[in-house]
């Protein structure tokens, strides 16, 4: 009777996170906010039947009672988090908080899975994040000075990443974390975020080649920082969003040129320099050949990825629990092993679709920091998963780095939640915006109506500077009149 | 809830004041002229996106190509787990003799049964105490069943167990029987395969063990001096003996474009810096030609040669024949090994150029070098499975005929061709004369010890020159002479493969 339950829940859990990416990327083609919010609402829904379908699987394996506490108290969370968002925010991207709670889900079935006590740890430490987070947003849309502080995060990034050289721990060859208090931080997982907001602040206006100039040493300084504590994964995202912000702060290519050459000639220099690189990169090339050598991570993990094939060898069928370290770095080969390739690659999608709301975020931002702040989150957020699954799935050499918000790993969960949470700042500042345009735009109607609209609009372009906090009020003041311009859409 | 409807109710208003025309203008003073332009962003989310593209399609690409390979992986733990939902499939030779099946009893207990006890030890190996031969490199398929779907499904409601997939080898029952026995009690090992496909007919490898009872005898298989675990025809390391000479000639005909022109004069004898090197039981050739000097095999000759040669060039000469390399084999294998310092003496020299000095080489690689020669000078992939079928016959993937690489040019291995039909027909392999078929090879005989009574004999040749048959690499180790040779075995070969 398990057997039989076992293997049907792989085939509901594929079918289901199928419907729900597609309902990810098919909620762009509706404009009716009823149906918008159905989408939104069966997505809620899918998340909930994949979550219990999975415990309801490893309960029976296991048949062990806490499993069912600890299932009950995962549904708490992630109903307080669906409800508490909405409830104290109601211009959030419910799309984006669906995704979250979506990752997160995943990754507590998965670490379940691999070892109780670590998905307790996880489940701890998320609650607390995504508490949190939840303070992020007001503290995004009440300080408008965030852009004014640029050289507090050059100081403060480096400074955080200086203290790990100097008194860090020593985790799989590279220098990451620090105690504090008997917990282990990671600064280099804040660090990115500190980053993205030094780089918006820097090149929010000036473009100047001086600036420019400076502004690049001090990210340089960053990455070697980083490659001196062998934390190579954050020194290329933070290598890579670097020049994506760049690019689009500059519009000028020939920066990236200059900088992917720079960072070739890095790569071959870390290559002939440090030995862990070169392990890396042989274990990239033929993981079989070296085997003993450092190739047996990515040997393992290919072996689970190719024995589950399409739709897995079923929750605690497989033996995701033989990669090394599946609970963080080879998390993705753990879920492609027991939930099938199917399911991973659906999560890869939900990980773009996240991606694809960040950008379209930024892009629909007027002022140029947030515009850059959500690019560089957004670009930062996707090439750590690209890293990720890349260095996993044998697609680039890999360089030992989480899967946001899925692997296990404090700092990790902490800081990606509070990425997110960024975001839906910079998402409910947009919608702030778009409702002072209609407000504008209705009042302009009825001036125009009363013949008097001359007066309005000079009156509202003379505020100037205060302009978004006005709106805010304003908008907070009249939701009744939410109205928006047909190009914005809500998700 | 009561939120959204009023938010709803101000949509359906908000649409009725668009309708009324709102000029976009009045807006434009609101835009910083500064401001970012959305085409570099939308750029870059073309680029992650398309990159994420391309790595989903490697995703599914891998598990439809390669994982196979992957999985099937001695590392692979996961294979044991599969073990407890499917029944391993059968292994099976070219006509559908079953080489090794699972047996399983009324309570059951699974035996895994090869009906041909020693005959195959080494190529299909034991799936106990480890894993060796076939069953260790196709385990994974052994234990995956592509039966029908349907089937499987009501297996798996079942809780019964599916049935795994069939491989299907290129072995040949017969060919490998004939081998066998040819060898007898002799140790030694003997390879053959089809030059134009590089399947592999037949692998043996003497003394063999037998499959179905290892777990009983692992003890004394895993200390036993004769080492009969080890598969020696891919494995062995043998003194290559005047089955070398091949590679000294292509060596000699690389160096001097006017080989044809070669003349040696055999007194059966020859000295250089004191060392004296003679000519099998002190004949003497006379005048030879290069390919003389292959047919009669003759020590004085190759000895001379090989004071002729650049010992660079001919390093290199080794090297293209896939010495000091590790070589494509389905089965663990050892690489060969030749080397000669540039400035070794004559007595090095004299020996290495006629197959004695440090170089090794295995069966499996001196058959090799036959099927280039064979094969006009191309390489093919040797290949032990030739298709896997579900266990109903239904073919779920078929192996083809891969080049490996070019060994020589196609004149070059015409003309060694030539010489080697010379070994046959006038030379030291005439008892493979007259047969109903014609063959062209070279012998050998590698002195191992003071002892010249023992010494491992070798034969390399392959069937129907014109058009080859078969390709037959052989070593007798301490071989009696008067009784069995390398060509002996090989005769038994190609024999039974006529007739």
């Amino acid at each position: 009777m398990v057997n039989v339950v076992v293997e049907l829940s792989k085939y509901v859990m594929i079918l289901a996170i199928a419907i729900y990416v597609f309902d990810c990327f098919a909620i762009f083609g509706y404009e009716d906010e009823y149906t918008k919010k159905s989408i939104l609402m069966r997505q809620n829904v899918l998340m909930f039947l994949i979550h219990f379908v999975a415990f309801l699987v490893m309960f029976l394996q296991t048949e062990e009672k806490k499993m069912i506490g600890f299932y009950g108290m995962q549904v708490l969370l992630f109903l307080a988090i669906l409800l508490l968002y909405r409830l104290i925010y109601p211009k959030v991207s419910r799309l984006i908080v669906n995704n979250m709670c979506m990752l997160l889900c995943i990754g507590f079935i998965i670490i379940t899975r691999l070892s109780y006590s670590l998905a307790v740890k996880q489940f701890i430490i998320a609650t607390g994040a995504l508490m949190l987070s939840l303070l992020v947003p007001v503290i995004i849309r009440k300080i408008k000075v965030l852009s004014e502080w640029k050289k507090f995060y050059a100081i403060t990034g480096v400074i955080l990443l200086a203290i790990v050289v100097v008194g860090g721990q020593v985790t799989g060859g590279a220098l990451l974390a620090i105690k504090i208090g008997g917990i282990a931080l990671q600064p280099s997982e804040l660090v990115k975020i500190i980053f993205v907001f030094f780089v918006a602040s820097s090149l929010k206006e000036d473009k100047s080649f001086r600036n420019i100039v400076i502004t690049t040493v001090i990210a340089a300084a960053h990455v070697l920082i980083l490659v001196v504590s062998k934390d190579l994964g954050a020194a290329l995202i933070i290598f890579a969003v670097y020049l994506v912000m760049l690019y689009v702060a500059s519009g000028q290519a020939r920066w990236v040129f200059w900088g992917l050459g720079a960072g070739s000639v890095a790569a071959v220099v870390a290559y002939k320099l440090f030995n862990h690189v070169r392990v890396r990169v042989l274990a990239w090339q033929d993981p079989f050949a070296i085997y003993q050598s450092g190739g047996q991570q990515l040997a393992q993990s290919l072996m689970a990825i190719g024995t589950g094939s399409w739709f897995g060898m079923g929750l605690l069928e497989g033996a995701a629990d033989k990669i090394p370290v599946s609970e963080s770095d080879y998390i993705f080969s753990a879920i492609a092993e027991e939930m099938g390739l199917i399911f991973a690659i659906c999560v890869i999608l939900i990980c773009v679709s996240v991606y694809i709301m960040f950008l379209n975020i930024s892009m629909q931002l007027r002022d140029n920091f947030y515009k850059l702040v959500a690019l560089g989150l957004g670009t930062c957020y996707i090439f750590q998963v690209f890293l990720n699954i890349g260095g996993v799935t044998k697609f680039i050499p890999s360089t030992g780095v989480t899967l946001p918000l899925v692997s296990y790993g404090g700092s990790s969960v902490l800081s990606t939640v509070i990425m997110f949470a960024i975001i839906q700042g910079l998402y409910i500042l947009r919608e702030d915006e778009e409702e002072d345009i209609e407000r504008k735009k209705a009042e302009q109607a009825r001036a125009r109506r009363s013949g008097s609209h001359i007066r309005q609009s000079s009156g509202r372009e003379g505020t100037g500077k205060r302009k978004t906090s006005d709106a805010q009020g304003a908008g907070r003041r009249r939701t009744s009149d939410g109205r928006r311009t047909p190009q914005s859409k809500r998700y | 809830m009561a939120e959204e409807r009023r938010r709803a109710k101000d949509i359906k208003k908000s649409q009725k004041i668009e309708d009324e025309p709102v000029k976009r203008k009045k807006n434009k003073g609101r835009k910083k002229s500064k401001r970012l332009t959305n085409k570099e962003i939308t750029r870059v989310t073309y680029m992650f996106v398309t990159l994420f593209i391309i790595m989903a399609g490697y995703l599914v690409y891998f598990n439809v190509f390669e994982s196979k390979d992957v999985v099937n992986s001695v590392y692979n733990v996961r294979q044991d787990l599969l073990a407890e939902r499917v029944v391993r499939g059968k292994i099976l030779d070219r006509n559908g003799n079953v080489l090794a099946q699972t047996v399983t009893a009324e309570d059951g207990t699974e035996t895994r049964e090869y009906p041909y006890g020693s005959l195959f030890s080494h190529v299909v190996g034991y799936s106990v105490k480890g894993k060796a031969g076939i069953e260790s490199i196709q385990n994974f398929n052994l234990l995956t069943s592509n039966a029908f779907f349907v089937e499987k499904l009501i297996n798996e409601f079942q809780d019964q167990k599916n049935i795994g997939d069939n491989i299907v080898t290129t072995l040949d029952a017969n060919l490998q029987t004939a081998a066998s026995n040819a060898l007898g009690d002799n140790k030694g090992a003997a390879v053959v395969l089809e030059a134009s496909t590089g399947k592999i007919l037949a692998m043996v490898s003497k003394p063999s063990y037998n499959p179905n009872t290892v777990a009983e005898n692992w003890e004394t298989l895993i200390n036993d001096s004769d080492s009969a675990l080890y598969n020696r025809a891919t494995q062995g390391q043998y003194t290559p003996g005047s089955v070398f000479k091949i590679v000294t000639t292509l060596a000699y005909m690389r160096q001097n474009p006017d080989y044809v022109a070669y003349l040696h004069d055999c007194s059966g004898e020859i000295t250089e810096e004191g060392t004296t090197i003679h000519c099998y039981n002190n004949t003497a050739h006379g005048q030879e030609t290069l390919g003389d000097a292959v047919a009669n095999s003759c020590n004085t000759a190759f000895s001379e040669i090989g004071l002729y040669l650049d010992i660079g060039k001919w390093q290199d000469t080794a090297e293209d024949l896939l010495f000091n390399k590790e070589l494509k084999c389905d089965l663990t294998s050892k690489r060969s090994s030749f080397s000669l310092e540039k400035d070794a003496g004559a007595a090095e020299i004299m020996m290495t150029a006629m197959g004695q000095g440090e170089t090794m080489v295995s069966p499996y690689h001196m058959a090799l070098i036959t099927s280039a020669i064979a094969n006009g000078g191309t390489l093919m992939k040797p290949y032990l499975v030739d298709e896997i079928t579900n266990y109903k016959g239904t073919i779920v993937k078929e192996y083809m005929p891969e080049k490996y690489t070019t060994l020589m040019t196609s004149e070059e291995a015409s003309i060694l061709k030539d010489y080697m039909e010379g070994v046959i027909s006038y030379g030291t392999g005439t008892s493979l004369n007259g047969q109903g078929y014609t063959v062209a090879g070279k012998t050998g005989t590698a002195e191992v010890s003071m002892d010249k009574n023992t010494v491992h004999s070798w034969f390399m040749g392959f069937s129907n020159v014109d058009n080859p048959d078969i390709v037959v690499s052989v070593v007798v180790e301490n071989a009696d002479t008067s009784s069995i040779t390398g060509t002996s075995v090989a005769k038994q070969i190609f024999n039974a493969y006529y007739n």
